[in-house]
């Protein structure tokens, strides 16, 4: 039933498109097709399509428990980095911002090498599977969070340092509160991981293969209908998925807000 | 008297990119009270502090305590840090470090909330203080833990009158429930109506100590001398 929608939203724009009888100039089959889009995606989502719902609920799952793991080794990593001193520091916080630009079809490519059959982890069994996905995606968004976690907790180091050295605090003593106390900075790097996690396309293409109930991602889908030529449901999913990165940013945002009126 | 005392300095010499930035120099403060270190800005008095808080690294000499326990001693800074808590999280925060059971801690805070007048603003975000009330509360901070030894620099820095009042309440409550008090400042009112014992510092060196009341009566340089009369010295 889900598919049946999808085909009859992208039957019927195809079927206007290709009439002859249709003079619309480029920029008004372009405004068309947009709001065909916005019709498609309203109609996916008002209507409850299974379909829809099964990739988004993946999407979301993929990338949430990717932000999860990417946050618990990003974070405090990017801490570490601001209040301690050691002798390649430099050297690990340039690497790190290298890695922010890596392509992720690279690292789709890497992941898909250690997980193929032949590959050293390819006894697991986890390639064209969501933990693949999971993987990828990891390696891409830890150290976008990282950085910019380093960036936030070195300015908070700055202002506290004084006071925690007086204080006479532990290593751990001082990670944990700069954790605590820039958690807003943090939630923002965080963000930026979800932001460039959910987006992704070519690594968990390669390393998830776009299985239909199984692997299928919204992005991937995306990239799939646009293929196919249903440019219009293509623009669909993607209101779709813009809406769901605009969700889950406020819901964060204002679950986390502890901030009201200056009071805590 | 403090278990803490005597911390005796000993050829302390403190250089920073290759310029010496206080010593070699020798100090001993072993009675309890208050003890101002006064000079001219840049003449080290920030740098002596926080050598005998233990928080400045020295390229020379000995500093030690009769017995070194860190915790015992505490440090309130020129401009007053505050954690981005609230005003009361910031209270309890010295005291959980030290795993103080939450009774106590509770206990402690609305005690240091009523003393500093901030009772109303317990959980107000403590980056929305005055200048004024983040000091108190930087001041009531550290001494929550009941320290041996506040070292303080120029806490009345920046502030009114008023809030120099308050500040000079808690100070003297705190020296008169036995907690020694080393502070630096270049306010002479200040120095005049806090000091039991007088440092005086001069480009990084220690000029004159001693007994604070014969040193304002009768300074025995002339850089103090002048220092007292409100001229410029450097």
């Amino acid at each position: 039933m889900g598919g049946n929608s999808w085909n009859s939203v992208a039957i019927s724009i195809q079927k206007r498109n290709s009439d002859p009888t249709e003079r619309t100039s480029e920029f008004g089959r372009w405004m068309i097709d947009i709001y065909e889009g916005l019709k498609a995606a309203l109609w996916l989502v008002v209507s409850l399509d299974p379909e829809l719902w099964d990739i988004s609920l993946r999407s979301l799952r993929v990338t949430l428990t990717a932000l999860v793991v990417a946050s618990v080794i990003a974070i405090p990593l990017g801490t570490y980095l601001a209040v301690q001193r050691f002798r390649y520091r430099r050297f690990v916080i340039s690497l790190i911002n290298a890695l922010m630009g890596l392509p992720p079809v690279v690292i789709g490519l890497l992941v898909y090498i250690l997980l193929s059959r032949s590959g050293p982890f390819g006894v697991l069994n986890l390639l064209f599977t969501p933990t693949a996905m999971i993987i990828a995606q990891v390696i891409i968004i830890t150290p976008v969070i990282a950085s910019i976690a380093h960036q936030a907790m070195r300015e908070l180091w700055a202002e506290y340092h004084d006071l925690l050295i007086s204080l006479n605090t532990t290593k751990w003593q001082r990670i944990v509160t700069l954790i605590r106390d820039g958690r807003r900075n943090l939630l923002t790097a965080a963000l930026a991981g979800f932001g460039r996690a959910i987006g992704e396309v070519g690594a968990i293409m390669i390393v998830g293969g776009n299985i239909d109930h199984v692997t299928r991602v919204l992005t991937t889908a995306i990239a799939l209908e646009t293929g196919k030529g249903d440019f219009a449901l293509a623009l669909g999913l993607g209101f779709v998925l813009i809406g769901i990165a605009i969700v889950v940013n406020l819901a964060i945002h204002t679950l986390s807000r502890t901030e009201r009126e200056g009071r805590w | 008297m403090s278990a803490k005392f005597p911390l005796t300095l000993h050829q302390v010499l403190v250089r920073r990119q290759g310029k010496t930035v206080i010593g070699p120099l020798n100090l001993k403060l072993e009675t309890d009270g208050v003890t101002i270190i006064v000079g001219p800005n840049g003449s080290g008095k920030t740098t002596l502090l926080r050598v005998m808080h233990g928080i400045e690294r020295i390229n020379g000499g000995t500093v030690s305590w009769a017995q070194d326990d860190p915790s015992k001693h505490a440090f309130v800074f020129q401009s007053p840090v505050v954690l981005r808590r609230s005003v009361a999280e910031n209270l309890a925060y010295p005291l959980r470090l030290l795993k103080v059971p939450d009774a106590e801690v509770k206990a402690a805070v609305a005690q240091w909330l009523a003393r500093i007048g901030l009772s109303g603003k317990a959980q107000t975000a403590a980056t929305r203080l005055s200048g004024g009330e983040r000091q108190k509360l930087a001041i009531a901070r550290a001494l929550i833990r009941k320290p041996d030894v506040l070292f303080l620099d120029e806490p009345c820095a920046n502030l009114d009158g008023h809030a120099t009042r308050e500040i000079e309440a808690i100070l003297k409550e705190s020296a008169t429930a036995g907690t020694r008090l080393v502070m630096a400042t270049h306010d002479m009112g200040q120095a005049r109506r806090l000091a039991q014992d007088l440092v005086f510092m001069l480009n990084g060196r220690i000029h004159e100590s001693g007994k604070a009341e014969p040193i304002f009566v009768a300074p025995k340089t002339k850089e103090l001398a002048a220092f007292l009369m409100g001229d410029i010295v450097v």
